[in-house]
């Protein structure tokens, strides 16, 4: 497959995408998927300017479940992030990410949320999309950098219930 | 400025570098850095980060000044002063650009500007490496 990363992290694209795993991932390209960003051109110039020389697309959700086949057969290898866990569980229904793993970046306070780990908050909509995400047989932990501690969904679960 | 005012300085950036940076330039300029205000991005997401630059910036003519030019922080300075002709970013702030800016804050905003990057880039420069 050559969707290296599927990331949810609201920041996107920024430092810990483009530095940590960026470099250790070497992709040839970044996906946002996002229906706001895919039809702001201002915004997207911001973003872009994070990534040097490496394309950067910027697709509504819908586009993305249309294209998502393509990605992961292609050579390129690709980063795919969303700024939320209600876009990435849409890409997962249907078992489109079926095998796959999605990572858990950064999400921080927010109406609802309870800090789980320093990077990550959740609320009961967002345990929802993961659940379901999972049931959808996406492979979910959190991590914020490659070389840090991955955290499973159960890990995760336990601490937001506790 | 036209109105007379002074221009106040607001510093976005990763971890303890915006403290760090206003700490450092207190101690080398004293009272000077009084309207120097640190905002750092540790623990926040972007709506948050934009709130506390907007209520760093306050209302007056104010330079954002950014360590990267992508990512969190200039994102959100980019945000900030978007469409506002009383704000302006400058990217890759360093500690002699700071020192120059407290004491020239009664410049016209697009003059401050070019001088704190001439300034700035002026200042990066490599030592002689011993031996060659």
């Amino acid at each position: 497959m050559a969707v290296v990363l599927y990331r949810v992290d609201e920041r996107l694209i920024h430092g810990q995408v483009v530095i940590g795993w960026g470099h250790q991932l070497r992709p040839d390209r970044y996906i946002v998927v996002d229906d706001e960003l895919s039809a702001s051109e201002w915004e997207q110039d911001l973003y872009r300017l994070g990534v040097g020389d490496v394309e950067v697309l910027f697709v509504t959700a819908d586009e993305a479940r249309e294209q998502l086949g393509a990605w992961r057969a292609a050579a390129a290898r690709s980063i795919l992030l969303t700024r939320d866990t209600a876009t990435m569980k849409h890409l997962a229904e249907g078992g489109l990410l079926d095998g796959e793993a999605v990572n858990l970046g950064g999400l921080r306070h927010g109406p609802g949320r309870a800090e789980v780990l320093t990077y990550l908050h959740l609320n009961e909509d967002d345990v929802r999309d993961l659940q379901a995400m999972a049931e959808a047989g996406v492979r979910v932990t959190a991590r914020d950098l490659p070389d840090a501690h991955k955290v499973s969904l159960e890990t995760l679960s336990r601490s937001l219930w506790k | 400025m036209s109105d007379g005012a002074v221009v106040r300085g607001v510093v976005i950036g990763h971890g303890d570098m915006p403290r760090g940076l206003v700490d450092a330039v207190r101690h080398i300029a004293g009272k000077a850095a009084d309207d120097l205000v640190p905002v750092s991005n540790e623990g926040k997401g972007p709506a948050q980060l934009a709130a506390e630059l907007n209520e760093a910036a306050g209302l007056g003519t104010v330079l954002v000044f950014t360590d990267l030019r992508a990512g969190s922080c200039g994102i959100a300075a980019a945000y900030a002063c978007r469409d506002l002709e009383r704000r302006a970013v400058i990217c890759g702030v360093n500690l002699p650009m700071l020192l120059d800016f407290v004491f020239h804050r009664d410049l016209p905003l697009p003059e401050l500007v070019d001088r704190l990057v001439e300034t700035g880039r002026e200042a990066i420069v490599a030592a002689p490496i011993a031996g060659s």
